[in-house]
């Protein structure tokens, strides 16, 4: 299935990535609107140390530890994708004290949230990916 | 193949799910006490203050039992194992045979002997829906509560009955609040939370003898209350393995494949005892995620698989009234602490290993630092000093960040 991938290599620390994916998922369609004066909480997340940097974002375990700790059975997997039922979530962050990856983070509502792939919102392709300005991020069939 | 589970909660639903990712056919048949659908029992508390309901505390689809073609035989109790006839004998009578069998009875609540605690008019425990369900009728805004027992038990029954009682006052024999999951400085910042919040404590206290609206305690203060909720603790249910000669009164015992002693047996969740890596020691670990994968675990060898779980370990994820606290593994070691208003982070550390953490306030990340405890990955291979200033991914190796992130495969 398809992933996301970064090649840190590339990542300028720019933080457009997180940006794009707040706009995405902010259900809004003007991203100066939707980001103006806003404190933004994307599913993607840069590290920089240094002049190294690299995003983070769910990677879609086969093995999910997420799906089989949630208490509330919000997370689930389906054909390969990770997601979050943010109805059922009651925001005890089970699923941040098991990600391996840091990747689950809470919401602006408390309850728990995480990237995917831009496959519930209006885009339908992650749009950390396409607005990655020097292909940093990939979204790729590897196996 | 013909499989039984008995229990139908959270290491049921991993067993199913371990079964069918390897065997699509065989019989399975699941026995259940209780009366309804498979639903998560730490939800109870979000049921009563309002942020969940009936039918989003469901741990699986309504589907679940057809689309993983298993048999639900609810509200019935499962009476003795025939190990002879592999079979199970329900409370009816009727018998159930079995190629395997897993027990996931989970634990009950323990009413302790306390001098006239059966006098007590308003009682409850605090395990169930049908507990929850109870305590919701109950329930009244002019109602005293006083909860025994200042575990995760006792503050999330507190937290869910918050704001719908009089006053609420919690009792434990510990000189401390969660005894089993902080240590005393965190402790008495999340009591100092509570408190300002409006929850009472009285601490370092038992309870020498109730009446049916008042509890005498050994400190000479005596409490009121109009309704008294039980959380001391609970005690696995192996009372189907003990009567068939099994050495389980404090739990289960099973190999790292989950399988008791006895042949096609195997066992899973609260009902089991557990190796905690991170102390080296066996307990008991009644804990969802570590339910699930033993369920998973116990389904996928019943089905014929070879699954071990071997790195389980204690861990807590909850809010009390809005207060994120996080902890995993164990706290002998040497520490790293850090402290801040609502704020609290400690990293414990021993021969080369992460070996627990809490973390209070600022949870971010955490499973960083619990996968660093459950892999035992030697610290040296990592950076720690960026461990410890923050859960990131930047303290391993440019290999290992292409591995986790890259797509570099492992080799």
């Amino acid at each position: 299935m398809k992933r996301i991938y970064v090649n840190e290599k590339w990542c300028l620390g720019c933080h457009l990535c997180e940006y794009h994916c707040a706009f995405a998922n902010s259900g809004k369609d003007n991203m100066a609107k939707a980001l103006k004066d806003v404190v933004i909480n994307p599913r993607i997340q840069i590290e920089k140390v240094n002049n190294i940097s690299f995003a983070v974002s769910c990677r879609h375990c086969d093995n999910p530890l997420c799906v089989k700790a949630c208490i509330a059975g919000a997370l689930t997997i389906k054909d390969g994708v990770i997601s979050i039922d943010q109805d059922k979530c009651v925001g005890c962050y089970t699923c941040i004290m098991i990600c391996p990856y840091g990747a689950v983070m809470p919401s602006e509502t408390g309850v728990a949230q995480k990237c995917e792939l831009c496959s519930q919102n209006s885009l339908g392709s992650p749009a950390c990916v396409s607005g990655c300005p020097n292909g940093a991020i990939v979204f790729e069939d590897r196996g | 193949m013909k499989y039984v589970i008995i229990g139908n909660s959270t290491a049921a639903a991993g067993c199913i799910e371990g079964i069918r990712s390897i065997d699509k056919k065989g019989k399975i048949t699941v026995v259940s006490k209780e009366p309804c659908h498979i639903y998560s029992r730490p939800l109870i508390s979000y049921y009563l203050n309002g942020k969940t309901d009936l039918d989003k505390m469901k741990y699986r689809p309504d589907n679940f039992y057809e689309t993983n073609n298993a048999e639900l035989l609810s509200g019935c109790e499962a009476q003795k194992i025939d190990t002879e006839k592999k079979s199970v004998i329900l409370g009816s009578g009727k018998k159930i045979p079995y190629d395997k069998l897993l027990i996931a009875t989970g634990s009950d609540p323990f009413i302790p002997p306390i001098k006239g605690i059966d006098s007590i008019e308003n009682k409850f425990t605090f395990m169930s829906l049908s507990d929850a369900k109870a305590l919701d009728e109950k329930i009244e805004s002019s109602s005293r509560v006083l909860i025994v027992g200042a575990g995760l038990i006792g503050l999330k029954c507190a937290e869910g009955i918050f704001g719908r009682a009089a006053g609420i006052t919690i009792v434990d024999l510990a000189p401390r609040i969660m005894p089993n999951v902080l240590d005393t400085d965190s402790a008495n910042m999340v009591q100092s939370y509570l408190e300002k919040k409006g929850l009472s404590f009285i601490l370092s206290a038992t309870v020498q003898e109730f009446t049916a609206n008042s509890a005498l305690l050994s400190n000479g203060e005596t409490v009121e209350f109009d309704i008294a909720v039980i959380a001391v603790g609970v005690r696995p249910n192996t009372k189907l393995l003990c009567d068939i000669g099994c050495d389980a009164k404090r739990g289960i015992h099973t190999d790292q494949r989950l399988e008791t002693e006895i042949n096609d047996i195997y066992a899973a969740g609260d009902c089991t005892v557990s190796f905690d890596v991170s102390s080296g020691g066996e307990k008991i670990l009644a804990l969802m995620p570590n339910a699930y994968l033993q369920g998973e675990t116990a389904g996928k060898n019943m089905a014929g698989g070879q699954a071990v779980y071997a790195n389980a370990i204690p861990m807590n994820a909850t809010k009390l009234l809005g207060l994120p606290i996080v902890t995993a593994g164990s706290y002998e070691g040497d520490e790293y602490t850090v402290t801040g208003e609502n704020q609290y982070k400690k990293l414990v550390t021993k021969d080369n290993y992460f070996k627990g953490y809490i973390l209070i306030g600022d949870i971010a990340r955490a499973g960083i630092y619990t996968s660093l405890i459950m892999e035992r990955t030697p610290l040296d291979t990592i950076d720690f000093e960026l461990i410890k200033e923050k859960p990131q991914l930047m303290a391993f190796s440019k290999t290992q960040r292409q591995q986790k992130l890259g797509g570099l495969k492992n080799v």
